[in-house]
């Protein structure tokens, strides 16, 4: 392991795609930077721009309108980046999968556009804080 | 000695690793502020080493030259102005007549350079940030150069060893009425250099999400991250060798003093990060231009009397 790697794993800085979901994930979301979890204690802080990310946090169903806007999201991201599929909606489309506004489910959009994507998926309705963290756990050991 | 003094010591390399641990004490202590617990003493070294290894993203419609440019020289302005300092707070017949005005213009070209590179970049969340920048550096600029100006006058002479023998000799500046008002209207403008809440508006992560360096990423950005760290251990020193005596290294407990009112001079700052808004930039112009600029010509006034 290098030290770009170590470096990496400690410090993730997260960008939130929010792909029309329903508020529930985001609250989740939000938990995760009060005093209760605190995730800046392994170095994840949330950042406003998806160029200085280096993963990207996707909660909702994908549909027609945000379809392009995700994969510019990916485009504009710094690689090497991790994507986050938050929530059962993100991960396998839950009750909205086959509607006629979601065409494709979110991680069939990444892996078009770039197959190497490392893609973790964290399901749940809404996935607690805990879920969250285990997930990135899971995510620095593939890295 | 030169080339050493540049790149190890007081230059570039102890510069990054005390303007790093300054940045790390800054979030430890906003983070105990709001009863979290903060991150590591290490976090900030591998947030910029993390930025160094990544991918310099260039977008379409950018000038890519001036683009990759500006954080270069960021870093270096901010690595001579760390230096020269360092060097003449070692040694203070080692400066120059004029000194003082060069640390002033060179402390200004990491947010010219931070303005040139977001105008390059041709985003428009970066355009909005650049203008901001611009308007914040025409604000702070007039009290900060009126209270240098005051300094100059009560110290008699234009070099900055000078200005520290002078604090030898007669007592800190710090240390009197016009002085006190001085160091307060310094402290906000050093608030404002280094783009801290309440006056980031040129960043505003919640609202232009980072503005300036919205469009900056990988090494480019981390070069930028570390200019405004390296900012960050200057500007207290450089208010400690104006205010409060400089650092006297062959004095004793010279060196314990100077970390003490270094660590004074952060933690205010941090605390003044914690406790504002943001504030708009026409509130930011009206603050500087207005009562602040009321408040250094007072101070300049009381020192001419003597006070």
């Amino acid at each position: 392991m290098g030290l770009k790697t170590a470096a990496l794993k400690k410090s993730i800085w997260v960008f939130h795609v929010a792909c029309s979901p329903c508020n529930n994930c985001d609250i989740e979301i939000l938990d995760l930077l009060t005093p209760r979890f605190d995730v800046e204690r392994f170095g994840i802080i949330l950042v406003g721009s998806p160029r200085h990310a280096d993963a990207l946090l996707i909660t909702g169903v994908c549909n027609r309108h945000v379809t392009p806007r995700l994969i510019e999201t990916y485009r504009a991201t710094a690689k090497p980046c991790v994507c986050f599929l938050f929530g059962a909606c993100s991960c396998q489309g839950n009750v909205f999968k086959g509607g006629y506004n979601v065409p494709r489910l979110i991680d069939e959009i990444i892996l078009e556009e770039d197959p190497n994507a490392i893609i973790v998926y964290i399901p749940g309705c809404p996935p607690k804080p805990e879920a969250m963290i285990a997930g990135v756990v899971k995510a620095l050991s593939v890295l | 000695m030169e080339v050493f003094n540049y790149l190890v010591f007081p230059g570039f390399l102890f510069a990054t690793v005390a303007g790093l641990l300054t940045w790390w004490l800054d979030r430890k202590v906003t983070a105990r502020v709001q009863y979290r617990v903060g991150p590591p003493w290490y976090q900030t070294f591998a947030d910029v080493v993390k930025l160094m290894g990544k991918e310099v993203l260039i977008p379409e419609n950018a000038r890519k030259t001036g683009f990759l440019l500006a954080p270069i020289v960021a870093l270096s302005a901010s690595a001579l102005v760390a230096t020269m300092i360092g060097v003449f707070n070692m040694n203070w017949s080692a400066g120059f007549v004029g000194d003082i005005i060069v640390f002033w213009y060179i402390l200004t070209i990491p947010s010219i350079m931070l303005i040139l590179g977001a105008a390059a970049s041709g985003g428009p969340l970066s355009s909005v940030g650049s203008s901001r920048e611009i308007k914040m550096l025409l604000a702070y600029e007039v009290p900060f150069i009126i209270v240098i100006t005051m300094i100059i006058f009560k110290a008699d002479t234009l070099s900055f060893g000078g200005i520290i023998k002078y604090q030898a000799g007669h007592g800190p500046i710090l240390y009197s009425v016009s002085g006190v008002i001085g160091f307060i209207v310094a402290l906000l403008c050093v608030q404002a250099k280094l783009g801290l809440v309440p006056f980031d508006a040129p960043e505003a992560e919640t609202e232009l999400g980072g503005g300036i360096l919205y469009d900056y990423s990988g090494a480019a950005l981390g070069a930028f991250k570390l200019a405004k760290a390296m900012l960050f251990y200057t500007l207290p020193i450089f208010m400690i060798s104006l205010f409060w005596g400089g650092v006297q290294i062959g004095n004793g407990l010279g060196i314990l003093w100077a970390v003490l009112k270094y660590l004074l001079i952060i933690v205010l700052i941090t605390l003044i990060r914690n406790t504002n808004p943001r504030l708009r930039i026409d509130q930011i112009m009206k603050f500087f231009w207005g009562k602040l600029t009321l408040l250094a010509i007072v101070a300049f006034i009381l020192s001419v009397l003597g006070i």
